[in-house]
């Protein structure tokens, strides 16, 4: 067991924890921040992202020693700054969610893309978001989130 | 739309319901709904549950808040929203003040049909259209009959809207101020439902109630459940279904600080597995990984697909149970070779894997227990938590949480999943215990949509038409052995598994369907749209070789062959035609066209599909959609559940987008190996169009499903001259 | 024939080696700078061709080619699968914002899930290639070329690759590629990293001689 000091949406917080857990795990159960969610495990569906210093990060793989002193910026801050909210408020006008489940990590994933490319492309909406899985298959409404919330940015 | 018509319909339920009403302490108003028989499930004379939950469906709080219980589980499908439409309508309740939340197990949650606490069918919403807006008109008499005595004036002289009642001289009053009053009103034993024209929220695009709490991280799903003391379970399961440990050696895992114990337990298919107990996931997942187990899987059949497949196409060439036989048997002698179509059809297992892991939380307090489970069978899951831990089904308190999709898999017969639950919580009396079971479990778990083969041999007429159609199903039967086998199971044929075939609205005058269910140590469940995901590709494929054959468009070839009276069918597909000429007649060089039509559920689509190959794949660019739901209660739910549901229908045609087995293992075990599609994989853009309708509202959770991989393969039969008869689809 | 190959190329690699290190003890014996210098031209070029074809098996193995690529994304595994979740290179070869290199690939390999990393994960830019389009390793001759072509390597001379291959922490990854999530190591190279460097040495100052196209 290991003692971290994260920080997590600006704020500081200490953890005790083994240092191969997966980051993910200790936002979920030792900070008891539950909207990073788990859906693989292995980095393939994307559930699980955050932001690590900005880069949009599969908190499943990245083992808590290894985060070290990069800020770490999870859905429940994401609306924290202008592209953040302006994603969240797409999501909901355009009623994109249905079970839910993954749009946390799609979220993150599209403001990465955002933050990088404030006029993307369908190709690149198409690769930004190309690791996303949803399963209920909400992707044609996420496509056009997206365009929403640059043309909001404008 | 005719409310008599419905009316008439709906009350063809089994038993009465009845309204009951009270005020709560606050000054609130509770309506509340109770049964004049209990659960069909339980026996007649036991005592009736329901000390908890309040029963209610309706709770106008003294802040005017509107609370309405869903008798569902939101698994994404969006009834959280709709069903509330639906009373919020009829009672004309301030939408911006409903909240909507997910009722806990209880007798009168129950579907009105199927009689048990359950999302399935696509009946959630066609099911309970009549419920909801007979509760919301009859609280709304009650919230006038108040109004009405307060300032002594007729019930007629006075209308609702927004929550407020008006009566004559400008007199108003809000529900909540009239709540205590209505409480003390006598409950009306029928009411008048609106007409169709009146509806200020049925019939309008209406967005989702759950979508912020989605989207800032701050709704909680089942496995997000966070109770103090809690711990976390994971278990080793057998590497072949129904195997037991031989020896355990759980030195290693026990040696993982915060393991609090290890122990066996039974688990599906008579098999025995391993739990482990810890503080924490990661902490299990340690343990587990480091536990060391001698399986002994020497009396357990091990299935392997190779030997399925020859075992299955062998049945396929002979007759089975009949399921229909219509006109001459023998029809098919007299055909020559060159008009005769002789097709074999391969379908793989298909795993659901809805993205949130499978999870059941289970707090056991020796004389009772709770529950937490986003569960598509609320009471069915109860009484399996109860039998296990020896008690009785009200003595479970059993919540519903909110599920990350589902597509049939939260929706267990034999509830294996909260069986698992209880046994561990057992061992744990007064702590609360989450089970979970991780993507590799859950892929590797079983309850697979079944393999499936297919043999039809086609009569050609002389017109093009099929005047001849003999079909052999071959798979295991979902239903037999299940409580559910005496509704559906006749004469040895699950319905399920020719559903869409026997039932086709293509005038077929000789057809000839028969089914072999062979068994096989392999649970299988329904996965979304049930057997429609193989039923309708072979026929919408078939349809689509025929018409080429004939040298008829598609579109029209459909039209001709279906039956007169295929209403819902024929008015989908004339949308689609209209809604999608204006591309079809501009296809871009190598994209081509595929369509399909198929009715499940009650519900008629027809689909277009524009394709091309990308990478040995297909591209899938565009998607038409026409649909006949009846009453669209929410469009926009519905041209949601259309987009997204082709997505998921697509899962078939993935590359990867196969369970098989080889020597009883199976041989994926996660999004790497068993691969649903990603963004690139979907259509790019999918418009849906609703038929205008005042019939009553049917299925659209699954409908969308069965329609989109027919319609993508007879686009690339168009483009590569090839056929496409075997899923996944490994190559183009 | 893959495999052939490889036996193939591993009985050479101990030829060398052990030519290499006859040398090396020859000219420390000689007491010479450079002790290439006390060999005649043609045999300098002939240890120096040996040990690139050293150099080449481990440039060529799965674990370089894979970022090697001549394609739109990685390549993963013994077998070079397409990199699983839609991977692509980016306009940078680190991938796209949202799903870049380092949404998984940290600075170090992370042994308790199983995700290889080392400093800045990308992609060798395309002029890089080990392999064709069509996934077909590229001959050692090809390799060689675009390998010693400054136009295409960033500008590096002899030397220079030398220090790449001394330091570069993708190299030096390269040989201590950690565990799958699973506990197997990972496959080995044909090459310490030791061997390895002392090849690219004997190639270098032989003056990087490359192969006649085959």
């Amino acid at each position: 067991m290991e003692t971290y000091t994260l920080t997590v949406n600006g704020q500081p917080k200490q953890v005790t924890a083994d240092p191969g857990t997966p980051l993910l795990w200790v936002l979920r159960e030792d900070l008891k921040m539950t909207g990073t969610k788990y859906g693989c495990g292995i980095a393939s569906c994307g559930a699980c992202t955050v932001h690590l210093a900005g880069v949009a990060t599969r908190s499943c793989v990245v083992p808590v020693s290894l985060v070290g002193d990069r800020p770490i910026l999870t859905i429940e801050g994401v609306g924290q700054d202008s592209v953040g909210r302006a994603v969240q408020a797409a999501w909901v006008s355009e009623d994109v969610v249905q079970c839910g489940y993954c749009q946390s990590g799609q979220i993150m994933s599209a403001v990465a893309l955002l933050k990088s490319t404030p006029k993307p492309t369908d190709t690149n909406i198409e690769e930004s978001m190309g690791g996303n899985i949803c399963r209920c298959g909400t992707y044609v409404r996420i496509r056009r989130a997206i365009k929403t919330a640059a043309q909001e940015l404008k | 739309m005719s409310t008599t018509a419905n009316t008439a319909d709906q009350l063809s339920l089994s038993r009465r319901s009845f309204l009951r009403v009270s005020a709560t302490a606050a000054g609130g108003l509770l309506v509340s709904l109770y049964f004049d028989l209990p659960l069909v499930a339980q026996e007649a004379g036991q005592p009736k549950p329901k000390a908890y939950p309040p029963d209610a469906f309706v709770h106008i709080k003294p802040d005017g808040t509107i609370v309405i219980q869903v008798n569902r589980l939101e698994f994404g499908q969006g009834v959280q929203t709709s069903l509330p439409m639906i009373l919020a309508d009829e009672m004309d309740a301030d939408w911006l003040h409903v909240v909507a939340e997910l009722a806990p197990a209880a007798d009168v949650y129950r579907d009105p049909l199927f009689g048990i606490q359950m999302v399935g069918g696509s009946g959630s919403i066609a099911h309970s259209f009549q419920q909801y807006r007979e509760l919301g008109a009859k609280a709304r008499a009650l919230l006038v009959a108040a109004a009405a005595e307060q300032w002594k004036v007729p019930p007629s002289q006075c209308r609702t809207e927004a929550s407020v009642v008006y009566g004559p001289g400008g007199r108003s009053a809000h529900y909540a101020q009239l709540a205590n009053a209505a409480a003390h009103m006598p409950v009306p034993e029928t009411v008048p439902l609106k007409n169709a024209s009146d509806f200020r929220l049925i019939g309008k695009k209406t967005r989702r109630l759950d979508s912020r709490p989605k989207c800032d991280g701050s709704l909680k799903f089942g496995l997000d459940l966070d109770l103090p003391g809690m711990k976390v379970a994971l278990v080793a399961h057998p590497p072949v279904f129904g195997g037991s440990p031989k020896s355990v050696d759980d030195k290693a895992a026990r040696s993982v600080p915060g393991v609090a114990d290890i122990f066996q337990i039974p688990t599906s298919a008579k098999g025995t597995a391993v739990a482990v107990v810890a503080d924490k996931f990661w902490t299990a997942k340690q343990a587990r990984d480091r536990l060391r187990i001698d399986w002994d899987l020497s009396s357990v059949e091990r299935a392997d697909s190779s030997q399925l497949w020859a075992k299955y196409k062998q049945l396929a060439g002979t007759p089975g149970g009949v399921a229909v036989a219509r006109g001459d048997e023998k029809a098919l002698d007299g055909i020559v070779a060159g008009n005769l179509i002789v097709a074999e059809f391969e379908f793989p297992y298909l795993a659901h894997s809805p993205m949130e892991p499978l999870n059941t939380t289970i707090r056991f307090d020796g004389d009772r227990a709770e529950a937490w489970a986003g569960s598509q069978f609320q009471t069915i899951d109860q009484m399996a938590i109860a039998q296990v831990l020896g008690l009785k089904p009200e003595q479970i308190t059993f919540h519903t949480e909110m599920a990350g999709g589902g597509f049939g898999r939260r929706a267990v017969p034999d509830s294996h999943v909260q069986r698992e639950a209880a046994a561990i919580a057992r061992h744990f009396t007064g702590t609360p215990v989450k089970l979970v079971w991780t993507r590799e479990d859950d892929v590797q778990g079983g309850y697979y949509r079944p393999m499936h083969a297919h043999r039809v041999e086609i009569g050609i007429g002389a017109d093009g038409m099929p005047s001849a159609w003999r079909h052999v199903v071959v798979g295991q039967s979902l239903l037999m052995g299940t409580p559910f086998e005496a509704f559906a199971v006749k004469n040895g044929v699950d319905e399920t598994a020719v559903e869409g075939i026997v039932d086709t609205h293509y005038d077929i005058p000789n057809l000839h369907v028969s089914v072999h269910h062979p068994t096989v140590n392999v649970p299988v469940l329904w996965w979304r749209s049930v057997g429609h995901t193989h039923t309708a590709f072979v026929m919408e494929t078939l349809i689509d070789e025929l018409a080429t054959r004939a040298r008829i468009d598609p579109i029209a070839y459909r039209r001709k062959l279906l039956k007169p009276d295929a209403r819902k069918l024929r008015g989908a597909l004339d949308l689609m035609e209209e809604k999608s000429a204006p591309w079809r007649a501009q296809l871009p060089k190598a994209h081509a066209v595929g369509v399909s039509c198929h009715e499940s559920f009650d519900t008629g689509v027809a689909c277009a599909a524009e394709v091309s190959v990308e990478n040995k794949r297909p591209r899938i660019h565009r998607v038409t959609v026409a649909v006949d739901p009846g009453v669209a209660v929410n469009p926009l739910t519905i041209e949601s559940q259309f987009q997204a549901g082709v997505c998921f229908g697509v899962s078939q045609l993935m590359a990867k987008g196969a369970i098989t087995l080889k020597d009883g293992h199976v041989e994926q075990s996660n999004f790497d190996t068993y691969t649903p599609p990603y963004i690139s994989d979907a259509p790019v853009a999918v418009d849906v169009h609703i038929v205008p309708s005042t019939e009553k509202p049917s299925g659209c959770g699954e409908p969308p499903v069965p329609v989109i991989s027919p319609a993508v393969v007879n686009a690339l039969s168009h483009l590569t001259g090839k056929r496409y008869r075997t899923l996944p689809l490994v190559t183009v | 024939m893959v495999r052939s190959r490889t036996a193939m190329l591993r009985l050479f690699s101990v030829v060398v080696v052990a030519s290499a290190a006859w040398s090396t003890a020859l000219s420390s014996a000689a007491g010479q700078d450079t002790p290439r210098k006390s060999m005649p031209a043609p045999a300098v070029r002939d240890a120096g061709l040996a040990a690139w074809q050293q150099v080449y098996s481990v440039l060529t193995h799965p674990r370089c080619i894979n970022c090697h690529t001549a394609t739109n994304y990685p390549q993963q595994g013994d077998d070079r699968h397409r990199h699983l979740f839609n991977v692509v290179r980016g306009p940078q070869d680190k991938g796209v914002p949202g799903l870049n290199c380092a949404t998984c690939h940290q600075g170090a390999n992370a042994e308790s899930t199983g995700v290889p990393g080392a400093h800045n994960w990308h992609l060798a830019p395309v002029s890089m290639r080990w392999q064709d389009i069509n996934d077909q390793i590229l001959s050692s001759a090809a390799v060689c070329k675009s390998l010693t072509d400054r136009s295409k390597n960033h500008n590096l001379a002899g030397p220079a690759l030398l220090k790449h291959h001394e330091e570069e922490p993708l190299v030096l990854w390269a040989f201590q590629p950690g565990s799958r999530q699973d506990g197997a190591a990972r496959s080995p190279l044909p090459l310490s990293h030791e061997e390895f460097v002392t090849a690219t040495r004997t190639w270098v100052e032989a003056g990087t001689p490359c192969p006649l196209n085959p």
